[in-house]
């Protein structure tokens, strides 16, 4: 495999971080920068929306694909992400919007003129041909020299080290061999962007893992662009460069998996990357009010939604009272959940307030607690609206 | 766990009606096969191969016999050449008519074979509809003869009536491989047509054997068709083994070219299923 790596941008995590605070869902100021700077993204998605009859199922999404990017689009199920996964690749179309590749309208081709490869959920590998045949279709319908197809086939078969395997049928060989063979015929045509949906999801956790990683280091290996759909944010969070999080069919959020765990957008944001306790507060003269908690905050007055992850709660050593850095308070356990290095506490305040906290594991803990956490860790978030808000 | 006397109880029905029904009348047709008739038309229970010999001695039996596959080929490619694209419209492009399309070929099948082997006899007769239309609009003077009593007439007939017998298994073939492979194909650059030659036909062989087979053996075996439409020209196996059983009263004969064309049609049967197997691959 050729490696475009020298074509690829770093990746700036906090690309898309100016915006997050005010406009999170929109990427138009990257589209700007881009332009700007001369480069241009691999793929623009432009106001793309889709209905199935009445049943809107994406409105009006924009996002951007750069070279050498491994985006993931996260969501629930019927959240709109295979439907946009399948809108690139050409097995649906959109009923408004456009996409482009390069500059070019890809919408418009049929799925066999794209320079768009997918790796199904359930491989999709054909029963009749033989695991090189099925990784040389893509070479053999295109018409190559044979001895190019050849060498391409056993090349990527070496790639995902399945050179042992090249005359079994798909049905003779293990779900996660089936896996690697899915993502060699996709990639020995050399793609300008692979789609993949849920290609783990059938494997169990272990092999999962091991594929994450694998997957990764081969996506950094031969520089193509990923567009990765999952529904496990732990998944979405070990591969990508960035996650744009998908929910009822708009995005609510696309930053990098760092900036969009530390600083989620909207209050779905915190709750479904992560865990999180939602601090509903009531801002006045710049302090923010959460049952007898305050603090102070650059926010206007009126309602604001906090999210604190739990593992910025910490148990406190000294018994002092809150200050302008550190806020103390004093609650009784109620329930320790075991994970192994950490623990998960449920914590009912004295005041009413429920709270989740991460600390490392340690045998029984009983009574009362006194935490503590920094006011700067609590981040400001949007109420998410009320349309797909799960009850 | 159940007792021995229910398990027989449970087995029998099925074993009596295997016996009584097949496996009697085979060995009945089998002994027949190896008996003679005398000039005074009584059966001679001697045993003898004279009855295969004469099989293979006087031509007209193997003329027939080979007019009859020949027969039967034909309808067996027009009613693949009709049931396939029949089969692939309705399970990939038919979206919400599938449902009606499908009734449509199916409920022919609840008409009488006569009444539809009739309908073409009204049709290409003499004085039929469709020599009545050709000589109204002026495209030939006289009636064409060559439309009914001859192998065409029953050809037709024929595909006519055992073509939904090759489009069903076609049918469910097509409907069983998974619409994935088919975008998988169109992602991996193949054209309509390629996707189509490389994936769908090949993954819907076994229907087209399956299909094949009872077009082909089911006309094979046919004796109403020739018999109504087919004329001296048109006359299959089964009529001469009809009229063996019937008017010539020769059971012994009769009985050996029924076992002959059994012995043909398990032959193709277990071809076509060891072809199906190499074929398949879930």
């Amino acid at each position: 495999m050729p490696s475009d790596v020298g074509a690829r941008r770093p990746h700036d995590g906090r690309r898309d971080g100016g915006a997050t605070k005010h406009m999170a869902t929109t990427t138009e100021p990257a589209v700007a920068r881009s332009a700007k700077s001369g480069v241009q993204p691999l793929l623009v998605i432009r106001n793309v929306a889709k209905s199935f009859g009445k049943n809107p199922v994406l409105r009006d999404i924009s996002l951007q694909i750069a070279e050498g990017e491994f985006l993931t689009i996260l969501g629930e199920s019927g959240s709109g992400k295979t439907t946009l996964l399948r809108i690139i690749a050409g097995f649906e179309s959109a009923n408004s919007g456009e996409i482009l590749m390069e500059g070019e309208r890809l919408d418009l081709l049929p799925p066999y003129r794209r320079r768009v490869n997918t790796v199904f959920q359930h491989y999709a590998l054909f029963p009749h041909l033989s695991v090189e045949e099925n990784v040389g279709y893509g070479l053999r319908v295109a018409k190559l020299p044979k001895d190019e197809i050849a060498a391409r086939v056993s090349e990527a078969l070496a790639m995902v080290k399945m050179t042992a395997f090249a005359s079994s049928k798909p049905a003779k060989i293990s779900g996660g061999q089936q896996q690697r063979i899915a993502l060699a015929r996709a990639l020995v045509n050399r793609p300008r962007l692979l789609l993949l949906d849920e290609p783990l999801s059938a494997l169990d956790a272990n092999l999962r893992r091991q594929m994450q990683v694998e997957l990764k280091s081969l996506q950094r290996e031969v520089g193509i662009s990923f567009v990765f759909v999952t529904h496990d944010q732990e998944e979405a969070m070990v591969m990508s460069d960035r996650i744009a999080l998908l929910r009822m069919g708009e995005l609510e959020q696309v930053a990098s998996p760092r900036e969009i765990y530390s600083r989620p957008a909207t209050a779905y944001t915190a709750q479904f990357i992560g865990h999180t306790n939602l601090l509903r507060s009531e801002v006045r003269a710049g302090i923010a009010r959460c049952n007898s908690l305050s603090w102070k905050v650059g926010l206007p007055d009126g309602p604001a939604l906090f999210s604190l992850r739990p593992e910025n709660i910490r148990l406190a050593t000294s018994t002092g009272g809150s200050d302008m850095n550190v806020i103390r308070l004093r609650g009784k356990m109620q329930h320790q959940a075991f994970h192994g290095s950490t623990e998960l506490l449920q914590i009912v305040c004295e005041d009413g307030l429920a709270l989740s906290v991460r600390v490392a594991a340690r045998e029984n803990r009983e009574g009362d607690l006194l935490l503590e956490f920094s006011p700067a860790d609590a981040v400001p978030v949007r109420e998410s609206s009320e349309r797909g808000q799960p009850s | 766990m159940f007792s021995r006397a229910y398990r027989a109880a449970i087995t029998l029905p099925p074993v009596l009606w295997v016996a009584v029904f097949l496996l009697v009348p085979y060995a009945l047709l089998f002994c027949y096969s190896f008996w003679s008739v005398s000039p005074s038309q009584t059966i001679v229970h001697t045993w003898t191969l004279d009855n295969y010999r004469e099989l293979f001695r006087v031509n007209v039996y193997l003329q027939t016999l080979f007019r009859s596959m020949w027969i039967a080929a034909r309808v067996m490619i027009f009613s693949l050449l009709l049931g396939y694209p029949l089969a692939y419209y309705l399970s990939f492009y038919a979206g919400a008519r599938k449902d009606l399309f499908y009734q449509l070929v199916i409920i022919p099948l609840w008409v009488s074979y006569l009444v539809r082997a009739y309908a073409w006899k009204t049709i290409l007769g003499s004085d039929g509809v469709l020599n009545t239309l050709l000589q109204y609009v002026h495209l030939t003077k006289h009636p064409l003869e060559f439309l009914l009593y001859s192998p065409f007439a029953v050809v037709l007939t024929l595909t006519h009536i055992y073509t939904p017998f090759a489009f069903l298994p076609i049918y469910a073939a097509l409907e069983h491989i998974p619409r994935n492979l088919v975008e998988a194909s169109h992602d991996l650059g193949a054209s309509p047509l390629q996707t189509f030659w490389r994936v769908i036909f090949p993954l819907s062989i076994p229907g087209v054997l399956a299909g094949a087979t009872f077009a082909f053996v089911l006309s094979l075996g046919d004796f109403l068709a020739p018999l109504l439409l087919g004329g001296p020209s048109g006359i299959m196996i089964s009529n001469i083994v009809v009229s063996l059983f019937g008017a010539a009263y020769n059971w012994p004969l009769g009985a050996a070219i029924s076992l002959c064309m059994l012995l043909l049609v398990l032959a193709l049967l277990l071809l076509s299923e060891k072809l199906e197997k190499k074929w398949s691959f879930r």
